[in-house]
């Protein structure tokens, strides 16, 4: 072989032959060629070859790969130029393109980390940690998000993309951990308990009193994390021993004083402000970990919020006084209940507080969304408001009839007709549901090959997991023919024979593949809310599924589900249990898209039913769904949750396990009711769907 | 060593174990016991159950047997087999024979870790029948009014092919179990390990965050059992971040990310 280098043509010639799937007349290969023709023999050999490895994945990765490849050579070692590819495969197979090629493009910062200057540390780096980081400091579901400025919405907590303000990589992790706290701080201490919009547009210099807020804001909640954090405290400590600290006069003294103090609220930041405001001394620098504030973003997130809740505690009281009026049977007393709510510091409960309920003076056990709301209204508020409490009408919420014109008519041979619960009258609306089985349309797009290529690794080692699970041996006692003897029957049957009895011929023992007796029901939710990454990331997921059953061999189906209306159910056939994986079933899985709505009740109904006609000794139906039960029809809040649950209810009955997949952030809330509490998974990241779901079902059927 | 049943000893317990009442479990322990009825103790890993049957049976001054049940375990395991000596056969009973004649309060740990065949034995005992019928010798074996048949489950287990059959749920007075309140699990952790209240009253602070992360992640959080141990290893000079991580994250979860996040969170407690 030649060690001469390539030349341009040839190089040109190689390339258009693997990333031709990216190629255009606007986008040749010619300019990448061009750069590659001057790098060694060995160097070019070694994107050629890698270029067509990773065109495998994806062939825009290729690209990339090849046009940032001759800067990467100008900076990196052959073996460093590989890890930055490596991490860039990797970044692809877990988080996409679009990040993967970001890495590519950074040539640059990995060239800096692979001679080990790198003190920076990014925010995707850290973001997983830090997530579940604030999540175990408890309140309400916080998200992290990379954003230009360092705030909270008191929804999500917006971080810098990158730090690298300390020498040390450790200080810089420490720094982002110390911000992400501070931030949850904000939202967990009350600093928005009182308006900031009204609060600071009293002053005539707004900016001046903001940054005043900010900077004494800190100090009380650096305080409270002292108090309740002191490791972490020590630590966002000695980034400070790095700086110098200031010298304040005895007025800023004594005011830090008062918000060092562990009853300080932020009503005695604003205190401070105002006194130090009007002594137009100069604000002392920031701290590392201050944060910014926006208080316009918080006041409309929160209102916003607040508003929602409002609605919702008061309906939820609602449904409390009926059952409470029921209970003690007093119809002849239709004066609205008095309900009085207070709440106990508490160290036993994991937020530290406790609420009592009490209504007309009796006490009541609030239900868990009751909880729920007050503990999120007080995190909001700082006080259950006394409005709040007052149960509201009937309004808006019950099912009614508003009948579309694609509704099913009750003639039609093809439609089934299933009873859906009403919970306030406790008992069926008979045939209420009208539903249709249709065929999903097919797609003919290269869907679930391109899936299969993503996700190639995981597959892989998908299909060993349960290769390894179907293989699970075991050793089988008692066998008429085996291996091996089985001590224990042979001394039992000689035992029997001396006190007369027969002697059993079951005396070997035998190894056996435990076997599987399975059939599981996939119920897919094709509502219209599923548009976009949902949607992907359950064909994803379903495609994923199929390998892997397919390796284990349990019976499967999976039907999507959507609708409008209670007289236009509809369940798409994707697969049903006795048709084997095959093209039409791939087309099909490409072809499920977003519709209607959520009416989950009657479709567990009809797939139950479906699930019931096929024989193994362990059923399942398991839902993967976006939200809540929801029809336009008045099919939501509590109506449609539990009319779900009696349908879940009705499922166990017949011998189904239901368990529900949901990347609802608030599915807390009502699923451990629908489901129990054990019976579902929440992904807080949708992508992570088709990472998980084999790992899932692998779980639950070990 | 329970993870033997043959080794499974009856016995009597002497001197009164630690136990902290939780809430009114041991008034209907009480009630099923004087009323013959059997007790199905429900709850996650590590909040006491066990503690609290060691607990009851010196209370009742009955024998203890305990079963640890496992997916190996067959009926004559249970309840006894023969076995020859010097060509002539003996019969030996199984743990819960014993359990029967010498009406001891039997407890099988994890019942539906044991094959599905295996809990059908424990039927006619579970109900007001009380008789364990032994096949191979004909004998059908009355329990006293002092036998007490218990058996623990945890619901927390995911995996379908693991729950507990109706027919044999529907039978047992059953007592749920959680972790006790931060006040009493402070207290138990301080007696359990020798630690002073602001160690302890740490360590269960941080049980309370993982168990935050309960569905987001982790399958359970730190139990009972795991703050004893890191309280344990603490009292012994380990450096409390150091305990936590050795008797808790680890034990908790091997995800590389949670992991992280779980020892980030009691760094920040000590
Ligand atoms: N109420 C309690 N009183 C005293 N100690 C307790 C109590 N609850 C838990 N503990 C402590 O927790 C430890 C674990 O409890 P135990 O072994 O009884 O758990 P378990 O519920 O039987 O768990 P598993 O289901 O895993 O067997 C005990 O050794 C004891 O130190
Ligand atoms: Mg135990």
């Amino acid at each position: 072989m030649s060690n001469a280098p390539f030349t341009f043509s040839e190089l040109e010639a190689q390339l258009n032959d693997t990333l031709e799937l990216v190629l255009s007349t606007d986008r040749t290969t010619s300019d990448i060629a061009n750069t590659l023709k001057d790098l060694t023999r060995e160097q070019q050999e070694f994107v050629m070859k890698w270029s067509i490895v990773s065109s495998r994945s994806n062939a825009e990765l290729a690209y990339q790969f090849v046009e940032n490849s001759a800067s990467a050579f100008r900076k990196m070692s052959m073996d460093d130029v590989h890890n930055w590819l490596i991490q860039a495969m990797d970044v692809y197979d877990r988080q996409g393109l679009y990040q993967a090629a970001s890495v590519l493009r950074k040539v640059d910062k990995f060239s800096q980390a692979a001679r080990g200057k790198t003190n920076s540390i990014s925010f995707e780096e850290v973001a997983g940690v830090l997530e579940k980081f604030i999540c175990g400091l408890s309140g309400r579901d916080l998200k992290l998000e990379a954003g230009d400025i360092f705030f909270t919405d008191t929804k999500r907590l917006f971080l810098p993309g990158v730090i690298t303000r300390f020498k040390k990589q450790s200080d810089n992790y420490s720094l982002y951990k110390s911000m992400a706290t501070q931030l949850w701080a904000q939202t967990w201490y009350g600093t928005f308990h009182i308006n900031p919009v009204t609060e600071l547009d009293q002053f005539e210099r707004r900016d001046r009193a903001l940054q005043l807020f900010c900077y004494l804001e800190t100090i009380r909640l650096t305080h409270c994390i002292k108090r309740d954090l002191p490791g972490l405290h020590r630590e966002m400590l000695a980034l400070h021993d790095q700086s110098e600290t200031p010298k304040l006069g005895p007025d800023w003294l004594t005011w830090i004083k008062k918000l060092e103090a562990s009853k300080a609220t932020v009503g005695d930041t604003y205190d401070a402000v105002t006194a130090l405001y009007n002594l137009n001394k100069k604000i002392p620098e920031s701290f590392y970990y201050q944060p910014l504030l926006n208080p316009e973003v918080v006041v409309a997130v929160m209102a916003e919020r607040i508003n929602e809740e409002k609605n919702a505690l008061q309906h939820a009281l609602n449904d409390m006084s009926g059952e409470f009026r029921s209970a003690k049977a007093e119809d002849d007393e239709p004066e609205e209940l008095e309900f009085k709510v207070e709440r106990h510091d508490d160290e036993n409960e994991a937020s530290g507080f406790r609420y009592e309920l009490t209504a007309d003076d009796e006490p009541v056990a609030p239900p868990i969304d009751v909880k729920n709301l007050l503990e999120s209204i007080f995190q909001d508020l700082g006080e259950i408001p006394p409005e709040y409490l007052v149960a509201a009408g009937d309004g808006g919420y019950r099912p009614g009839g508003s009948e579309s014109n694609n509704s099913c008519k009750p003639g039609d041979a093809d439609v089934i007709y299933y009873n859906e619960w009403d919970y306030r009258r406790q008992q069926y609306r008979k045939n209420w549901c009208w539903l249709k089985e249709k065929d999903v349309h097919p797609n003919h797009e290269p869907f679930v090959e391109q899936t299969v290529k993503k996700h190639y690794g995981l597959i892989m080692n998908i299909r060993k997991t349960f290769e390894a699970l179907r293989g699970e041996d075991r050793l089988l006692k008692r066998q008429t023919n085996g291996d091996d003897i089985d001590l224990n029957a042979v001394v039992e049957a000689h035992a029997d024979m001396l006190h007369g009895m027969e002697m059993s011929d079951r005396l070997f023992t035998r190894p056996s593949r435990l076997e599987r007796n399975i059939a599981v029901m996939f119920m897919v939710d094709m509502s219209g809310s599923t548009k976009g990454w949902i949607n992907d990331a359950e064909r994803e997921a379903l495609v994923l599924l199929c390998e892997a059953l397919e390796v284990l061999g349990d019976r499967y189906a999976i039907y999507g589900f959507s609708g409008l209306t209670r007289t236009r159910c509809e369940i798409y056939r994707v697969k049903k249990f006795d048709e084997p994986y095959s093209n039409d079933v791939r087309n099909r899985i490409t072809g499920i898209s977003p519709k209607d709505y959520t009416r989950m009740g009657v479709t567990i109904r009809h797939l139950s039913k479906l699930l019931n006609e096929v024989e193994a000794r362990t059923k399942l139906l398991i839902t993967l769904s976006d939200g809540k039960p929801d029809d336009f029809d008045g099919y939501r809040g509590e109506y449609g949750i539990e009319d779900t649950r009696q349908a879940l209810i009705e499922a166990k009955h017949l011998g189904i396990h239901p368990f529900c997949i949901t990347i609802d952030n608030e599915a807390h809330e009502y699923l451990p009711h629908m489901y129990g509490p054990v019976n579902y998974v929440l992904l807080n990241d949708v992508k992570k769907l088709p990472l998980k779901i084999a790992d899932i079902y692998r779980q639950l059927t070990h | 060593m329970e993870t033997n049943v043959l080794q499974a000893e009856a016995l009597f317990i002497k001197d009164e174990p630690y136990y902290e009442p939780v809430g009114a479990e041991i008034k209907i322990f009480d009630a099923a016991y004087q009323n013959g009825l059997p007790v199905l103790l429900k709850g996650p890993t590590g909040c006491g159950k066990t503690r609290f049957m060691e607990y009851m049976a010196w209370r009742l001054k009955r024998p203890l047997v305990t079963v640890s049940c496992h997916d190996d375990l067959t009926a004559s395991d249970l309840v006894g087999r023969y076995l020859i000596t010097a060509g002539n056969t003996v019969w030996i009973d199984g743990p819960l024979a014993r359990a029967v004649r010498t009406g001891a309060i039997c407890y099988l740990d994890e019942v539906v870790e044991a094959r599905k065949d295996t809990t059908v034995v424990i039927h006619p005992l579970a109900d007001d029948r009380r008789v364990l019928p032994i096949e191979k010798t004909g004998e059908l074996l009355r329990a006293g009014p002092e036998f007490c048949m218990t058996i623990s489950y945890n619901p927390g287990y995911q995996s379908v092919l693991k729950d507990l059959k109706q027919s044999t749920r529907q039978r047992f007075v059953a007592i749920e179990f959680d972790y006790p309140n931060a006040e009493l699990e402070k207290k138990i952790v301080m007696h359990e390990s020798q630690l002073d209240e602001s160690l302890a009253g740490k360590l269960v602070k941080f049980a309370g965050m993982t168990r935050n992360l309960r569905g987001s992640g982790l399958e359970e959080g730190a139990s009972t059992r795991l703050l004893v141990h890191a309280g344990k290893l603490i009292s012994a000079g380990i450096e409390p971040r150091h305990a936590c991580r050795a008797a808790c994250s680890e034990a908790l979860t091997d995800d590389p990310e949670m992991l992280n996040a779980v020892n980030e969170l009691s760094a920040s407690l000590f």
